[in-house]
């Protein structure tokens, strides 16, 4: 079987699920609660931006479905299956590029290859063939091929950016998690990058669970977007967003798209003066 | 000129300058060589004497290499332990650093009592001497693995021996080498503290005969021999350090290797 078989087979229309799944962290009887009871449903191939304000737990809700972090009360199921910190098949890709320094930017890329079942038998052989015209290939898509054999101090922030969602892409995850991917870049690079996400998913279509501050990036990247309250956070809106693709930053300039962005924003300025109120 | 040998030229002149100097003012304040002899007279007696040190030489090396040796490995074992166990840091720490703050010179009489004088207290004094850098260099670069790596490999279903292997080692390695350096003259010390303790070989165990026979060139004649050898070797790992690690000091030259 290869390995996009074994996806297909593997998929379910539900790819993600939190149903009541609550977190809190510290000792029985002291617990600080960081998620409230959350229910969230992400369908297969579909794009869900996460947005609310900062210490929300929305990066609580990203290491929950990673299975990085196990829920208090409640469940987390990925493709049907209970999360446990066994191999799920998710790329993920983090503010923060963490490119090793030693390797070239296609052994980086290459990495989850010499980590992921079943690609990982085959490293040693397929390693300087298979494996890398693969690389290439991803790497060409974002404009990196040319970049391949150079090492991560000679690439920029975006440059960087790029490998980084390369690497998290190279073994065809069918859930993808993107903790503010380009929330240390500047504007210009940023919606450049957003194309490129774009179009990487378009082809791919991946399942994705984007988190970011930016409102404009949600809404020019996702189909849902949800809007989570203070923390302990839980979902209070959940959003469809139906411009049609490819988007444009032009359209970000259109009146549907900046009535959105106002709608986002009011709901979260609500949910951060509803807890300054509370704390007072 | 280039700037490279500009630095290599400032680096002979203050070498030879050093020992013009010292030349000099023995000379001109007519002090006796039982005080302080001559790099003339220091060399001079090296070369007469080359054919009787160069036994001693060897027995300090091979003492000290050995030594150095073992103390890497369990440096490197126990290092890798604690930088991976937040329990083994805490349990064995306060011990090792109890152990590191012992004066060397003090357990060498125990050694010598437990196993006799001779090759094996320079061994274990070397030992002794070059575990702890090692020690500490391997745990910090483990330590300072980025979190948000770790995640990304934990959710591909990455062992903690697949994230050591491919993630913490390589990125001690420019540590690793660095305390190697560091050790390996560390390693030196002891052995050499040893011989002058409990030895009838080894270049240590030479100057403390020469001084009690107020042969005062023959023991700088040691004291070069020991710069030489540290030298050598400081010089030795710091080309295989040049090697394996230059991707952390982004030397033009190892992007193009």
């Amino acid at each position: 079987m290869s390995p996009s078989q074994a996806i297909q087979q593997g998929r379910s229309s539900i790819a993600v699920e939190l149903s009541q799944a609550a977190v809190s962290f510290g000792k029985p009887g002291k617990a600080v609660p960081a998620l409230q009871e959350t229910n969230l449903r992400i369908a297969d191939g579909e794009f869900v931006a996460l947005v609310g304000p900062s210490g929300c737990g929305k990066s609580t809700i990203l290491r929950l479905t990673a299975g990085l972090l196990q829920p208090t009360r409640g469940a987390v199921l990925v493709g049907g299956r209970e999360v446990a910190a066994k191999a799920l098949r998710i790329g993920m890709a983090f503010q923060n590029p963490t490119m090793l320094p030693w390797l070239t930017i296609e052994r980086n890329v290459m990495l989850p290859l010499k980590i992921v079942r079943p690609f990982r038998s085959d490293y040693r052989a397929k390693r300087k063939t298979e494996y890398r015209d693969r690389v290439h290939a991803l790497l060409a898509d974002v404009g990196l091929d040319k970049f391949a054999g150079h090492y991560p101090w000679q690439l920029s922030g975006g440059m960087l950016q790029r490998a980084n969602l390369c690497r998290a892409l190279i073994h065809e995850p069918s859930l993808l998690l993107l903790d503010e991917p380009f929330g240390a870049l500047d504007q210009f690079t940023r919606e450049e990058l957003w194309g490129t996400m774009q179009s990487l998913w378009l082809k791919r279509k991946p399942t994705v669970l984007l988190i970011t501050h930016d409102l404009k990036e949600a809404g020019f990247l996702a189909s849902r977007v949800c809007v989570m309250s203070a923390r302990p956070g839980r979902i209070i809106n959940d959003s469809a967003v139906d411009f049609p693709r490819p988007r444009t930053i032009q359209m970000t300039f259109d009146a549907d798209f900046v009535a959105l962005n106002q709608r986002l924003r009011d709901l979260i300025i609500d949910a951060r003066t509803d807890t300054a109120i509370r704390g007072a | 000129m280039s700037y490279e040998l500009r630095r290599r030229l400032w680096a002979a002149i203050l070498i030879l300058g050093f020992f013009a100097a010292w030349e000099f003012l023995c000379l001109a304040l007519q002090v006796s060589d039982l005080v302080l002899p001559r790099p003339s007279q220091v060399f001079a007696t090296l070369v007469a004497r080359l054919g009787i040190l160069w036994p001693h030489v060897l027995q300090t090396l091979w003492t000290t290499m050995i030594g150095f040796v073992l103390g890497v490995t369990v440096g490197v074992i126990i290092g890798a332990a604690i930088g991976v166990s937040r329990t083994a840091y805490d349990t064995v720490y306060p011990l090792l650093i109890g152990f590191s703050s012992i004066p060397k010179v003090a357990v060498v009489p125990i050694f010598v009592l437990w196993f006799g004088s001779g090759a094996t207290p320079a061994i274990l004094t070397a030992l002794a001497m070059c575990f702890f850098p090692i020690v500490v260099n391997i745990a910090t670069g483990l330590a300072t693995t980025e979190p948000e790596l770790e995640d990304v490999l934990k959710s591909l279903g990455a062992s903690k021996l697949d994230i050591l292997w491919n993630v913490g080692l390589p990125r001690t390695m420019p540590f690793f080498f660095a305390s190697l350096k560091i050790a390996v003259t560390f390693a030196f010390v002891g052995s050499v503290l040893s011989e002058t303790v409990a030895s009838n070989k080894g270049i240590g165990n030479v100057m403390m005969t020469a001084s009690s026979n107020f042969d005062v060139p023959l023991v700088f004649a040691g004291l070069f021999l020991l710069a030489a050898l540290g030298i050598l070797l400081y010089v030795a790992f710091s080309l295989v350090e040049a090697r394996v690690t230059g991707w952390a000091t982004r030397r033009q030259g190892f992007a193009a290797a």
